[in-house]
């Protein structure tokens, strides 16, 4: 049982804007004239997709079958047509197109049969596989495959469900553990059971206390050892070794898992959507996303995968002065390059943002050494020297301070008094460092292969010679044995047993054209043989003036053919 | 005087055996100083540095005989890291042989090849496949960009395209401070 609660380093205490969204029930969103579903649900893997233009599909039919490791299933949220499949820009930073499956309604919201498993009547490995091919992945934002996450089902102690929801503005989890609580905590069970947990530990942050009596109210009536903790609200508390640190005083080592530390984390939504996967056999086809910001009807609504964002803005209604809108939260979001993306199962929140809500940043300033960054640090990292070397580009250096461990939070960026956009530049190391490492591993490879062919030609060239000089040896020893060959002594004169070899190898080749004959002239009437007679005699007339006077032109065209092309 | 001198001696082949043993206890297979260069280099084996392959470039390098500055795949980084390893002066990419471009992949277009076979013979890191008479392609995450199958084409059906963004190789930019006009 947790008695006490610990403190993460840092953190800060931005402003929470959860009370304009956060009073409304979850609504669901009608369903658009058309759905996008993007085959790529995270940027590790992509569902091959089963479906052709013109299909006619079921709501919860599968259209991409997982592939790789890190692959999970990618289903039709409602039933349809297939249009086409095709790249549309996907929700990332940097607006690129992934493969996506175009989809329109019919309307009838029909859906598939489905099929829920007990998991305790079933094998883990048939449940595992059944939690990927119903696409369930972390709903936190990662979108990881949560049948990975379950391991191999030993070593874990504590299944921490994380409910802290710590950004602003986002209240998703916050409504979804309101209305849903019983359903949170029966997928939580299941995932205790699946990972070999003994208790479940729920954290929450202690600015939604209906939420904390909702889930308590469910938890009663429950036999596992569940425990609801409100946790201070201290923005990033709901990252994973931050909460694992808050409820159980362990702290993560630089490079590992919380399950090396027997902690594995969940975030509700996934509960939830491992519920309606195992006992109602509904794959993940929707999820809650919260509309907020400069809104005129901020809430949470119940989308539709694939709904593009744009058909969703008008249930919150924009207002006019909206300039820009920010896909999660407005610490760790980014702005959307193009408002036709799809929404996708990490998709928590959509922000419309104005320059009144949240001005633009005032201009960068030299980085005055003040370390207030290293004390909002919730990772313990020193982000001002991370900053000096992302900046002057020594990543080797940046490494070294341990870039690694910094979770994107933010915090840095927010206390900083220069206005430095710190975690810009750690992003921007980041994924330098990253094409570094894919650089070397294909210059490695690049270095094999061309070792390998080398090694290769030799090995060619070797067997070649081999072959050679066995058959020169065999044919020396042939003409060895025969003493009637044209010259008597081979070995004195090499020059006329090569003269001897080509002679009989003329010979043979004469035997051979001889020992031919023409099918075709086989069987001929003596009609067809005196016309060929005839025509043969016509050619052997035209030729003979021919030969006499052979003009030399195709003999220098053969010398021009064969010069060397390079 | 004599002793001083038998001691000195005594010292000097005592030293000298013990340095003679680790020469040949310790002995480097190989230079390591090619090893390093090799390492720094793209391995693209385009031989545009005017050695076949980018070992032997780096076997030059190492010799003296070739400069730094001839590796364009390389291109700036690849010499900065190189004058800092062999403690040189850093100097701008050599021109007679070729200009930094940015990193392609070749393609072939299946409707115009013949199946000559002449790509695959060219190829340094066997990165296309295909048979006599028989359309060929481009393995596109082994090719390593060198250009070598382009020439020996006979009918121009390889070109290079550059190597597209997608989300798996997108790089986050460097931050840019937008500069507000001052009235």
């Amino acid at each position: 049982m947790i008695s006490r609660l610990f403190k993460f380093h840092g953190g800060i205490k931005p402003d929470s804007h959860k009370s304009e969204s956060a009073d409304f029930p979850i609504r669901p969103a009608p369903i658009p004239p058309q759905l996008v579903v993007p085959l790529r649900q995270n940027a590790r893997a992509i569902a091959h997709c089963i479906v052709e233009p013109g299909e006619r599909v079921l709501k919860g039919q599968r259209i991409g079958k997982a592939q790789g490791a890190l692959g999970t299933a990618v289903h039709a949220p409602t039933s349809g047509t297939v249009v086409e499949i095709t790249n549309r820009p996907m929700a990332h930073p940097s607006g690129l197109d992934t493969r996506c499956v175009v989809i329109e309604p019919d309307g009838e919201d029909r859906w598939i049969e489905r099929h829920p498993i007990d998991p305790l009547d079933t094998d883990r490995a048939v449940t595992l596989a059944h939690l990927r091919d119903a696409g369930v992945v972390g709903m936190g934002g990662a979108a990881f495959p949560s049948h990975i996450k379950l391991g191999d089902g030993t070593g874990i102690e504590t299944l921490i469900l994380n409910g802290a929801e710590c950004e602003p503005w986002i209240t998703c989890d916050d409504r979804l553990m309101r209305e849903r609580a019983a359903a949170i905590l029966d997928g939580a069970v299941i995932l205790c059971d699946l990972i070999g947990a003994r208790r479940i530990v729920v954290g929450i942050e202690d600015n939604k206390p209906e939420a904390i009596a909702a889930m308590r109210a469910a938890a009663e009536p429950l036999e596992h050892a569940i425990q609801i903790v409100p946790v201070p609200t201290l923005y990033p508390a709901g990252g994973e070794k931050q909460l694992i640190k808050v409820l159980t005083g362990i702290e993560i080592a630089h490079g590992r898992l919380g399950s090396a530390y027997g902690v594995q984390c969940f975030n509700v939504g996934t509960g939830h959507a491992v519920h309606r996967a195992i006992r109602a056999g509904e794959p993940v086809v929707s999820r809650v996303v919260t509309l907020t910001g400069n809104v005129s009807n901020p809430g949470n609504f119940e989308a539709l995968i694939g709904t593009p964002i744009e058909t969703l803005l008008p249930l919150a209604g924009p207002k006019a002065d909206t300039n820009r809108y920010l896909l999660g939260g407005p610490m760790m979001g980014f702005a959307l390059p193009d408002l036709s993306v799809p929404l996708v199962k990490g998709t928590n929140c959509v922000i419309a943002a104005s320059d009144a809500l949240f001005p633009p940043p005032p201009p960068e300033l030299p980085c005055i050494r003040c370390t207030s960054c290293a004390r909002a640090c919730p990772a313990d990292l020193q982000p001002f020297e991370l900053y000096w070397f992302s900046r002057s580009h020594n990543f080797g250096k940046a490494q070294e301070y341990h870039l690694f461990d910094c979770i994107e939070c933010g915090c840095c960026t927010f206390v900083c008094p220069s206005h430095i956009p710190l975690v810009d530049y750690f992003r921007f190391a980041k994924s330098e460092i990253w094409a570094r490492e894919r650089d070397i591993q294909a210059a490695s490879e690049a270095r094999n292969r061309f070792e390998f062919r080398n090694f290769r030609q030799e090995r060619e060239k070797a067997e070649k010679a081999a072959r050679l000089a066995a058959k020169a040896a065999e044919t020396k020893a042939k003409i060895a044995k025969e003493p009637d060959a044209p010259s008597a002594d081979p070995e004195n004169s090499p020059a006329d047993a090569k003269k001897a070899l080509i002679a009989a190898a003329l010979e043979r080749a004469k035997q051979q054209k001889a020992a031919i004959e023409p099918k075709n002239t086989a069987n001929l009437s003596p009609e067809t043989q005196a016309e060929i007679d005839e025509i043969e005699a016509r050619r052997q007339e035209q030729r003979l003036p021919e030969l006499e006077s052979t003009p030399p032109g195709p003999d220098e065209g053969a010398s021009e053919k064969q010069e060397p092309v390079r | 005087m004599l002793s001083a001198l038998l001691i000195m001696a005594g010292i000097a082949i005592v030293l000298g055996a013990a340095l003679g043993y680790a020469s040949i206890r310790f002995k480097v297979e190989g230079d390591p100083l090619v090893e390093k260069i090799d390492a720094i280099l793209p391995q693209t084996q385009c031989g545009q540095c005017g050695y076949p392959g980018c070992k032997p470039y780096a076997q030059a390098v190492a010799n003296g005989e070739a400069d730094i500055n001839q590796c364009p795949p390389g291109g700036e980084d690849g010499i900065r890291a190189l004058a800092d390893l062999l403690g040189r002066e850093f100097k701008p990419l050599s021109e007679e042989h070729g200009v930094e471009k940015p990193k392609s992949v070749a393609f072939i277009d299946e409707q115009t090849c013949i199946g000559c076979t002449l790509c695959i013979q060219a190829c340094p890191v066997d990165a296309i496949v295909g048979a006599a008479k028989h359309m060929h392609t481009v393995v596109e995450n082994l090719c390593t960009g060198c250009e070598l199958c382009v020439a020996p084409c006979p009918v121009d059906c390889i070109t290079m395209e550059p190597v597209r963004e997608t989300v798996e190789n997108w790089k986050w930019k460097y931050p840019v401070v937008e500069l507000r006009k001052v009235a």
